[in-house]
């Protein structure tokens, strides 16, 4: 049952060693703090499971946020009521975003294409705008639901464990505190495992229905394949990975906002995917880290931050670079990403991760006649 | 292109030298090993001070805004420049030679007046860049979402706009500070007004965006201006970023009222109001007289999006650029030689907080958090354009005079949207801070 | 009686402004079959379009005055309008009715960035998987916000009224009432005729001429069209340019109903899907109806006697009857089989 193809296994080993190793190589990139880095495999476990849905049955589903808001609002509650211990958190989150998921897949999965596509969209923009305005008592609305001193904490109460050293309490697994690097190891491992489940299900022979469902849907119903609850299955998984990316999201930060429902952030897991690559293992990882890096990154660079670099050029040329690259950084960081999207999608069909596999290709391949000239030529 | 990319490749890595050296190594495994009796000790360090602001979405220009005045600031505070409303603020600690000695940097961020981006920038503030303090905001949802988590990381953070009384109120923290008016006072200041120019027999169509800020608006105004006589219709909820507001104004016109209040902010407010003066609301006769509208939370770059609907209307402000003050002069003086324009509320605001921080600090004689705190609780001074101001301990909440503006009918430039009409004096929008629930919480820092 | 009349002229408002804006979306995503996510953009471009012409005609000789000083510290300018000295009053006339005269500009100016970008981008998208249109236009999207942000700044750009256009209609005399007692804005009356005439512009122009037979044809069966030796890509650039000019001229006239700044555009991406696909993939006919109709229940979902009977109704209302048509006919309204179900 845990076994993998050799291959796989190597792929799952690179994933874990890049993963564990993020505070050391991200630290040249000034990204390695636990802050974003945690939004790293967490965002990555986002991708990963939409890639399930969308990379294996091709069904584009662009209400994936509403699953993260889910698990986010199921883990602050379980916060406040149950205990500040992330695992029930963590359970509860996967349990109610897959019940979620499984209620709108039931509707939604009726349709196919850009039917089902828009049906997704619906059902995630309702979420968003109720949760927003008319959820209020639930989901405290444009603040964001957070944890209190004052919340009844029953089980926390039971076992005479407050959670809280100084102030607010912090989430925790078995009494130890996961704030700043714990965190982003708790995470870390959440999302080597979720890579593993991901291989799994790609490797498995539901992943093979799945991919012959995609590549021909009328075939598979003719040799009397019921498609229905293979299809059903893959979203509701997809949708409990969004849901413990949602549940890790609060323990790293205890609050759930509304606008993690919004359609631009079921977008974003739809960019993340398609510019890592859709249908390949990493591409979904790799694009979710270069989003998130722009985001946080890029926009952080000011022009003070550009002046000091620069600064070892003479006066002139100083400012010249820093008018120019202060219009891609900063407030500006927008207009590079777009950039960045429209040069992969024209260089690198495919996305990041094909793209690359086949520029490698290439160069193997043009090397390899290079020697076969220089044979011939001998 | 391939000379960019070099370019920032470089540039990140340089960057990032610097941070991973301030930064606990991986095999630490929690950060509470800093080696630091708080959050981001400048003892042995830099004073960071972080600039967290919306530079791209809806709100970027109010943001935008804020941010040039909080880098004014900085340089007042380094003795740069013309010093600024150094000059006037009294008492005053600060010496024009830094913090404690110590000249200030800064960081900035991206908040996308999004609560998650914004709480990210601030923990890459915090975690990455070893800021002292976080400062800025233009939207309540953000300023409370990240003074949270800075009372989570014991790291004081001054807000920058943010109108909603849960900010002070059920959501106050022991290391958030706003100097802010927010809609509690909005609706005491603007009643007396209401009263003169609109008499005290009035009836009241409220349309109310429908999240907590409007909530708690709508709630404000509508005890206030019942207080004055006046009766309320109706109170409709209205989506938030509708953009086209004709359902939600056609029923007005029939509806009995004389008045339409706009609980609107932001783009929602400037496409609701051009939409109900299009409606011809104005023109309309109600009850034998005159329709009005106000909008009792106002801002000056929201009146130039409004464009022409605004002139004549209420409503009511932190601050304007052209009051007649010392430290109001000071501050449009500096901030208009610098960026050619005049400062709007949100870079007032946020200019203010960056100074009453850093002379916290001076005054304390140390970055030490709590000691921080309890120099700015219940600090009373003058000369930050607001006049005498107090900056109350049970709340953190700034009590000074409230504004009461009215939108231009003759601009003689773009930034002459607005006219002082009234001032509602600090005892009267003083309020008891036990009508709001939420407690501050303790002094003790969490360390990061 | 009276507030019933007036939702069904808001619907009817409404309904012709996302009618217009889906028309567009739905030639190039229903017909040609690219999912493009830079439709918001364009419309967008074309309300950037009515401010750039008005910011032409009311630009400025400034003169500094360095013995005044303004407030803020800054040596007073005293600016004189160019068009108004060369012109007199017909310049005034010109600035006043900026937003209809700048459609005459819009519509050029489109033409030429719809061809551009079909044939610089888009064209080589044709074959690739929906997946990276959606990329490339949405990042293509994000490049031309950033473009006119950097020109126009990020806050709301107010676009006034023709003076003579200002005011409101009073309908409910024309139908005999007492005055006052149904109003309508004029504008907004103006605006719902001319999406109308758009829109019938649109479907004369596709039923009645050669080109448009050509291109319905291309619609239904791509190959066989090129197989009869017609070069349909020439065709389709042109069936490009055209969408981008009813989305550029939807937005120039919507400017001053809605503050364009730079975002505009992703507000109105989703709900112009939501509209074209609720019509139904590749009928024109379907996505106008679609338009009229969630113009319209979304203005009767608001009002108060609704929303006392489901609290929030209007929050959702788009999206709901979006999911309600979608669950009870597979292909939206009027949907073609076939077209963008795989």
């Amino acid at each position: 049952m845990l076994s993998l193809s050799r291959k796989d296994v190597i792929k799952l080993a690179v994933l874990a060693a890049i993963v564990l190793t993020m505070p050391i190589w991200l630290a040249p990139f000034g990204a390695a703090y636990p802050g974003l880095m945690q939004k790293f495999v967490i965002y990555a476990i986002f991708a990963v499971g939409f890639n399930i849905l969308f990379g294996l049955t091709g069904y584009l589903s662009f209400g994936h946020a509403a699953f993260l808001g889910v698990g986010s609002y199921t883990a602050v509650w379980s916060f406040k009521l149950l205990t500040m211990d992330i695992i029930p958190a963590m359970i509860f989150a996967i349990i109610f975003s897959g019940l979620f998921a499984l209620v709108i897949g039931y509707f939604c999965l009726r349709r196919s294409g850009i039917y089902f596509s828009i049906l997704t969209l619906a059902f995630a923009q309702m979420s968003y705008s109720l949760a927003y305005s008319v959820l209020t008592p639930i989901t405290n609305g444009e603040t964001g639901l957070l944890v209190a001193r004052s919340d009844p904490r029953v089980i926390d109460g039971l076992l005479g464990a407050d959670g809280m050293a100084n102030g607010l309490p912090t989430p925790s697994l078995l009494g130890v505190s996961l704030s700043g690097y714990a965190g982003f190891y708790i995470c870390a491992a959440f999302l080597i495992a979720a890579f593993f489940v991901s291989q799994k299900v790609f490797a498995s022979p539901f992943g093979m229905a799945l991919r012959g469902i995609k590549s021909n849907p009328t075939r598979m119903i003719y040799t009397g394949f019921n498609t229905k609850p293979y299809m059903l299955t893959a979203f509701v998984i997809s949708g409990m990975f969004a849901g413990l990316a949602g549940g890790l999201l609060a323990v790293t930060d205890p609050i759930a906002g509304a606008e993690r429902m919004k359609w631009t952030e079921s977008g974003n897991v739809v960019l993340m995917t398609i510019l890592g690559g859709v249908g390949t293992l990493f591409g979904p990882v790799v694009g979710a880290w270069l989003i998130k890096y722009f985001e946080n990154i890029f926009s952080a660079i000011n022009v003070n931050v550009l002046n000091d670099f620069f600064a070892v050029l003479p006066d002139g040329l100083q400012a010249v670079m820093v008018t120019i690259l202060s219009k891609f950084t900063g407030e500006g960081w927008h207009l590079t990403l777009g950039l960045v999207f429209v040069l992969i999608v024209v260089f690198l069909p495919g996305g990041l991760v094909e793209g690359a596999e086949r520029l490698i290709r290439r160069l193997r391949r043009s090397g390899r006649t290079a020697v076969k000239k220089k044979v011939v030529q001998q | 292109m391939t000379k960019l990319i070099l370019g920032r490749r470089r540039l990140l890595k340089t960057m990032g030298a610097g941070v991973a050296a301030s930064l606990a190594s991986p095999l630490v495994f929690t950060s509470r090993s800093y080696g630091q009796e708080f959050c981001n000790n400048p003892a042995n360090g830099r004073v960071v001070f972080g600039f967290n602001v919306p530079q791209t979405g809806s709100y970027a220009e109010e943001g935008l805004d804020q941010l040039k005045a909080y880098e004014l600031a900085v340089k007042h505070i380094n003795g740069e420049g013309d010093g600024g409303m150094l000059n006037t603020l009294k008492p005053l600690s600060l010496k024009g030679n830094g913090v404690l000695g110590k000249k200030v940097e800064f960081v900035t961020g991206d908040t996308q007046t999004n609560t998650d981006a914004a709480r990210d920038g601030a923990r890459r503030m915090i975690e990455r860049d070893g800021a002292i303090m976080v400062t800025g905001s233009v939207t309540s949802g953000e300023a409370i979402a990240v003074q949270s988590l800075c009372q989570e990381k014991g790291v004081i953070y001054m807000a920058g706009l943010t109108h909603s009384n849960d900010t002070t109120g059920k959501d106050k923290r022991r290391y958030g500070f706003r100097h802010f008016f927010n809609a509690h006072q909005s609706g005491v200041a603007i009643a007396p007004l209401l009263a003169q120019e609109y008499g005290t027999d009035r009836r009241a169509y409220h349309l109310t965006a429908d999240y907590t800020w409007g909530w708690t608006q709508e709630e404000s105004i509508k005890a206030a201006t019942e207080a004055l006589g006046w009766e309320t219709v109706a109170a409709v909820r209205t989506p938030l970023g509708l953009g086209d507001y004709s359902q939600y104004l056609t029923p007005v016109m029939n509806s009995g009222a004389d008045v339409l209040i706009l609980n609107h902010y932001g783009h929602d407010m400037v496409n609701s109001l051009p939409q109900a003066v299009q409606f011809g609301l104005r023109d309309r006769q109600a009850n034998g007289k005159n329709f009005e509208i106000v909008v009792p939370m106002f801002s000056e770059l929201m009146a130039v999006g409004a464009g022409e609907a605004v002139k004549g209307i209420i409503g009511t402000s932190n601050w304007h650029w052209a009051l007649e003050d010392e430290g109001t002069k000071a501050f449009t003086k500096s901030y208009g030689e610098a960026y050619g324009s005049p400062p709007s509320q949100s870079a007032h605001t946020g200019y203010v907080q960056a100074l009453l921080y850093a002379d916290a600090c001076e005054r304390a004689g140390t970055f030490y958090p709590p000691e921080v705190i309890k120099a700015l609780e219940g600090f009373e001074f003058d000369g930050a354009g607001n006049g005498p101001t107090l900056y109350r301990d049970a709340d953190h909440q700034c009590f000074k005079e409230v504004l009461v503006v009215r939108g231009n009918e003759n601009p003689t430039s773009k930034f002459d949207v607005l006219n002082v009409v009234g001032r509602t004096a600090r005892a009267d929008v003083t309020y008891d801070p036990t009508i709001f629930e939420g407690e501050l919480g303790p002094y003790e820092p969490n360390q990061c | 009686m009276n507030a019933f009349l007036a939702q069904l002229l808001n619907g009817l408002d409404k309904g012709g402004a996302y009618a217009l804006i889906a028309l567009g979306l739905t030639l190039v995503f229903g017909t040609l079959g690219v999912v493009n996510f830079a439709h918001g953009a364009l419309f967008m471009l074309g309300c950037f379009c009515a401010v750039a012409f008005r910011y032409l005609l009311t630009i400025e000789t400034v003169t500094v005055d360095p013995t005044q000083l303004s407030p803020w510290g800054q040596p007073v300018e005293v600016r004189t309008p160019l068009v108004q000295n060369w012109f007199g009053d017909f310049g005034a006339v010109l600035v006043d009715y900026s937003v209809p005269i700048s459609v005459l500009l819009t519509v050029p100016v489109m033409l030429a960035i719809g061809i551009a970008m079909e044939r610089g981008l888009i064209k080589h998208f044709y074959k690739r998987t929906h997946a990276e249109q959606i990329l490339v236009t949405f990042g293509l999207a994000i490049v031309l916000q950033e473009i006119v942000k950097s020109f126009f700044g990020p806050n709301p750009v107010p676009q006034p009224i023709p003076t003579d256009l200002r005011g409101a209609a009073d309908i409910g005399l024309l139908l005999g009432m007492e005055a006052h007692q149904l109003t309508y804005p004029w504008w907004r009356l103006i605006y719902l005729f001319f999406s109308l005439a758009v829109i019938g512009g649109v479907f004369a122009f596709l039923q009645f001429t050669t080109f448009g037979m050509v291109v319905r044809a291309g619609m239904a069966d791509r190959e066989t069209v090129g197989l009869l030796g017609i070069d349909i890509g020439r065709r389709f650039t042109i069936v490009f340019g055209l969408a981008a000019v009813v989305a550029g001229v939807a937005g120039a006239m919507y400017t001053p109903l809605l503050a364009p700044n730079y975002l505009i555009g992703m507000d109105f991406l989703v709900l112009s899907f939501v509209v074209v696909v609720v019509g139904g993939m590749g009928s024109l006919t379907g996505a106008v109806a679609a338009g009229f109709l969630l113009g319209i229940l979304q203005s009767f979902a608001s009002m108060t006697e609704v929303k006392s009977l489901f609290p929030g109704i209007d929050q959702v209302i788009i999206y709901l009857v979006a999911v309600v048509i979608l669950l009870v006919r597979p292909r939206g309204l009027l949907g073609r089989r076939g077209v963008m179900e795989g």
